[in-house]
């Protein structure tokens, strides 16, 4: 079973001896599974007595959330305090009439940004009113605000801890990896069952994926104040506190700006899952235009996102200063900082008392009504009609010849032989430590009563991350050579990342039909952007004299991309393969809504249907221990455990529209 | 004690009496009167029923189908606009809905579809809600074709007498996804479904694939028509995709009283629903007059599938839809009130 795997991991060099690692324990794997095949199999069932103990405890808590002393004086008030929050909230937008958001918004991009981006901000916004979603985008607004000031009052705190304290790093780490791999799919259950349904439940569900990244960042921002600032202030008798205070925190503050504005896209791709949860906004409206298949209609909410994305983007990229914006800044002197800040006062002024005199409403005059929907709703129906038989014809093959058989090996394999042969994949790439996660988190995978399902949902990852990486690396490869290439493919990445899955799901199922290869087509969307940026990256890095060097020695095209370009950037790859499998596996997930079954699935029976609520849940951590294992082994592969572990998790499905914080 | 029960009768009268002339005045159809906002016509007896009518808040559960959302528009659209209520609309799934009724999240589901082991545990054991009467809607379940297959192949509707015949057609209705059996379609699981009991009763060689969602399935058929390729899908009446769709029922031996009992082995096929509203204790005793009309609402499937089409293919709002069928039907909504 471990061909295919590890062929997909193999690294482009390999050292004589792990290749023979990995050859000896393909054949050793291969010699059981041919006597054992059949045998030792856990088929699913969908009554298991796991899934009925779950039950137990979640009819335990329905039973008991009125009168338990945990429900009344710890989730109650959490619940109250978030709602409370995002009420107040909501009362504040609710006197700010558009013109005044408008013009609050346009005056922050100036202030902290520059004029183009004030630019942008407006247009952004104008856009979003015109599509008849200004209401929707406030109650966003309002939700993902809440979320943020609660992740970085949580998060920045932690992370100077984490920043300062190694073992509380080691400790958080492990549980922040958690956080992140698992799908926020998978804890809408069980956060209704705590704090029911309604904005509270949303807020707390971005808030787990929110967190970490403020947390990792403002603790990697720490790290980077050189230790020897830090004893030379020491040795000058500063306190503990005056250290953190006067030297760690101003030499981090640019880093602790850009967890800010990692938190905020974090919060903001989730809101259509957090919509799941009746959580009001953009996300509101996808899913209701999904539901009556009006393609047109989720588009433009999805546009509306993508816009908010991009504001929100720009202007708290300002609080951490990329070097081009520095550069902006610089240029500015006093005065001219002056002169811009007056400016962006007499606009917030001009604002406020504009939408008094033009008693503008808090919502967008909705005269001015702009519609995309129609033509979107044609092109998308000619295109369902027309390329469906190309697209079905691509879907059975990759069913037939690469999912079906993969997937009858994995679940025809008996269970302790694939433990086995994963677990010894991760002591070739991952060594000792790994190897004790993985096999573990398999092991509790066996314990849930999710086998098999999980043995499906890891074929379509694999078959998944092959695709994306093989993408991935095609568009990477030609951005990083080819100027015009990588302009054209950088908003298309922007949005593709950004662009809720939800949106392509429908025309989707149209073109694939509602199949596990939709669901691994939603999830390669997805995750192609933030693979194409590191290898683009990674290839780019690749030092001119190494080039210069090779072409003058008569090296083609091809032999240049495959022999230099892209072994230096091994370990881009390796991090886009880390990437690209947690991207692939959060959407795979979701394919559990347009028919890619497996566990995906078990978590939507089990979040919408009550008799199924334990089979969800086990589902829901079979997915995370899923994730475990394969973050493990790719990590492993990556060889950048430390640094690399902070670093790497930035770009994690984030919309960041600067190429990335690696 | 000052009597509210009669003062917000006249209050609400008042209000059913600007709808009523609203609707007279604006002439029912015009494109004035649908294209205004909803509470235009009733504003001014709409403010002053809600200052001094007892309703309060309304918490419905919007489930997601759009029969449901129009059930939900309609009747919203007159606990606001007669009784001064505040309705809160809560678009949540049917099991997350009856959640809410201990809790006090939910007051109303306005269209239930069976569900006895929801109704066993809230209503029988926990006394937490309660049923309020059919909405009316007949719903049918059942195995649908497209009609073009149904055509070619009418021996395929013998099923009532001959259930395996569907066997013959397995290899048809095979997909990349049902392995060599035939693909049996399923929806959103959180519908009710009998199908695996069906299978395993009747002896087919079928497969259920679950298509994860209500709009997932409706792509796949539409898409199926749309290619003529054959597809054998769970499906249900009304729903407001149905006119969009060319399908043809498949039925099996009628249902009988306790056909169904082993979930594991079903010879018969789905019993005949007849949706009703189930509403939270704690709302009925509550003396809403909300309750009232939740509990006196109802209407036919026609009635429901013109509100959903206008919401679906003319791209209303709820609002909007439910004042252009409210407008033409004074009788139907008029006998709805305390």
């Amino acid at each position: 079973m471990a061909a295919p795997s590890v062929g997909m991991l193999r690294r482009p060099e390999l050292r004589l001896s792990t290749g023979a690692q990995l050859g000896l324990l393909v054949v050793v794997v291969a010699v059981l599974f041919v006597p054992f095949r059949g045998t030792w199999n856990l088929a699913h069932h969908d009554d298991a007595s796991l899934f009925k103990a779950l039950n137990g405890i979640r009819d335990w808590v329905d039973a008991n959330r009125t009168i338990n002393p945990v429900f009344l004086y710890i989730f109650g008030p959490i619940r109250s305090g978030i709602d409370a929050l995002s009420e107040a909230l909501t009362f504040v937008f609710d006197h700010l009439s558009w013109v005044a958001v408008m013009s609050i918004a346009t005056a922050l991009g100036l202030a902290l940004v520059s004029w183009r981006t004030a630019l942008l901000v407006a247009g952004s916004l104008a856009f979003i009113g015109l599509f008849g979603l200004w209401t929707e985008m406030i109650q966003t607004l309002v939700l993902i605000s809440t979320a943020v000031a609660l992740s970085l009052a949580i998060g920045i705190p932690l992370g100077i801890a984490a920043g300062r304290n190694d073992r509380f790093l080691r400790l958080a780490s492990p549980i922040l990896d958690f956080m992140q791999i698992m799908p926020a799919f998978a804890y809408l259950a069980p956060l209704t069952l705590i704090f029911l349904i309604g904005p509270p439940s949303a807020v707390i569900a971005t808030l787990i994926y929110a967190i970490p990244p403020a947390v990792r960042i403002t603790a990697l921002g720490i790290r980077g104040v050189p230790s020897e600032t830090v004893e030379a202030a020491t040795s000058l008798g500063s306190s503990d506190a005056q250290i953190l205070r006067k030297v760690q925190l101003p030499m981090a503050r640019r880093t602790i700006g850009l967890a800010v504005n990692q938190t905020i896209m974090m919060a903001l791709s989730i809101i259509v899952i957090a919509a799941l949860i009746n959580a009001p906004g953009l996300g509101e409206s996808i899913l209701v235009a999904i539901e009556k298949l009006k393609v047109g209609a989720a588009v433009e909410a999805g546009i509306a996102i993508v816009l908010l994305a991009t504001v929100l983007d720009r202007v708290t990229a300002g609080l951490s200063g990329s070097p081009a914006d520095e550069h902006r800044l610089r240029r500015f002197d006093p005065a001219a900082r002056r002169r811009v800040l007056l400016v962006a006062g007499a606009l917030v002024v001009g604002g406020l008392l504009g939408g008094l005199i033009l008693h503008a409403g808090t919502d967008f005059p909705s005269a001015w009504h702009v519609s995309i929907a129609k033509p979107v709703d044609q092109a998308t129906r000619w295109i369902e009609i027309n390329l469906n038989p190309v697209t079905d014809a691509a879907k059975n093959i990759v069913s037939k010849y690469l999912l079906d058989p993969l997937q009858t090996v994995l679940e025809t394999s008996p269970f302790w032989l694939t433990i086995a042969g994963i677990g010894g994949l991760a002591y070739i790439v991952s060594g000792r430590r790994a190897t004790v996660a993985v096999v573990i988190s398999l092991a509790v995978i066996v314990l849930l009563q999710v086998w098999e399902h999980a043995m499906q949902t890891l074929t379509m990852v694999l078959v998944g991350v092959a695709l994306t990486m093989l993408i991935g690396i095609v568009l990477g490869v030609a951005a990083a050579r080819n100027r015009i290439v990588s302009a054209i493919l950088r908003p298309i990445n922007d949005a593709a990342q950004t662009l809720p899955a939800f949106v392509y799901l429908v025309p989707a199922v149209a073109l694939f039909g509602p199949t596990r290869f939709t669901a691994i087509v939603a999830a390669v969307i997805y995750a192609v952007p933030a693979v194409v940026r590191l290898v683009e990256d990674g290839v780019r890095a690749v030092s001119a004299t190494v080039i210069e060097a090779s072409t003058s020695a008569g090296t083609s095209r091809l032999q240049m991309i495959l022999k230099v370009q892209l072994p230096m950037a091994r370990r881009s790859l390796l991090v886009a393969a880390n990437q690209g499998v947690v991207l692939v596996l959060a959407v795979v997930v979701i394919g559990g809504l347009v028919g890619g079954g497996a566990l995906g699935f078990d978590v939507v029976a089990g979040f919408s249907q009550r008799n199924f609520f334990g089979r969800g849940m086990a589902a829901a951590i079979g997915i995370v221990l899923l994730g475990v294992v394969l973050d493990r082994i790719t990590q492993g592969a990556g060889g950048r455990r430390s640094v690399g572990s902070v670093a790497r998790r930035i770009v994690f499905g984030a919309a960041s529209n600067r190429p990335t914080a690696m | 004690m000052i009597d509210h029960g009669r003062l917000s009768r006249l209050a609400a009268l008042g209000a059913a009496a600007a709808i009523a002339l609203s609707a007279c005045s604006s002439g029912g159809s015009s494109p004035a009167a649908t294209g205004a906002a909803p509470t235009t016509g009733t504003s001014p007896a709409a403010s002053t029923a809600a200052s001094t009518a007892p309703c309060g808040t309304v918490n419905i559960a919007v489930n997601p189908w759009v029969g449901y959302e129009a059930n939900a528009a309609v009747v919203s659209y007159v606990l606001k606009n007669t009784l001064g209520c505040n309705v809160v609309l809560k678009n949540i799934d049917e099991q997350t809905s009856w959640q809410g009724f201990p809790t006090g999240e939910v007051d109303a589901i306005l269209e239930n579809w069976g569900h006895e082991d929801l109704v066993a545990k809230y209503i029988t054991t926990d006394k937490v809600a309660q049923d309020a009467g059919k909405t009316g809607n007949e719903g049918v379940i059942g195995w649908f074709i497209p009609k073009f297959f149904a055509d070619a192949n009418p021996d395929i509707l013998t099923a009532k007498t001959n259930p395996t015949v569907l066997n013959k057609y397995a290899a048809q209705f095979k997909t990349s996804e049902s392995g060599d059996k035939g693909q049996l379609l399923d929806g959103d699981p959180s519908f009710v479904t009998n199908d695996q009991g069906m299978i395993n009763g009747f002896g087919l060689n079928y497969k259920v694939v679950y298509s994860g969602s209500e709009a997932a399935s409706n792509k796949a058929i539409q898409s199926a028509i749309d290619q003529k390729k054959p597809i054998l899908a769970y499906y249900y009446t009304p729903n407001w995709f149905s006119s969009k769709v060319d399908l043809v029922h498949i039925e099996f031996p009628a249902w009988t009283q306790g056909c169904d009992k082993d979930p594991n082995n079903i010879k018969c096929d789905y019993p005949p629903y007849h949706l009703n509203k189930v509403v939270s204790t704690k709302f009925a005793t509550s003396g809403s007059p909300a309750f009232t009309v939740i509990s006196k609402f109802s209407w036919t499937n026609e009635d429901q599938d013109l509100v959903a089409a206008y919401i679906t293919d003319q791209g209303m709002s709820d609002a909007n839809a439910a004042k252009k069928w409210l407008d033409a039907n004074p009788g139907k909504w008029k006998a709805w009130l305390p």
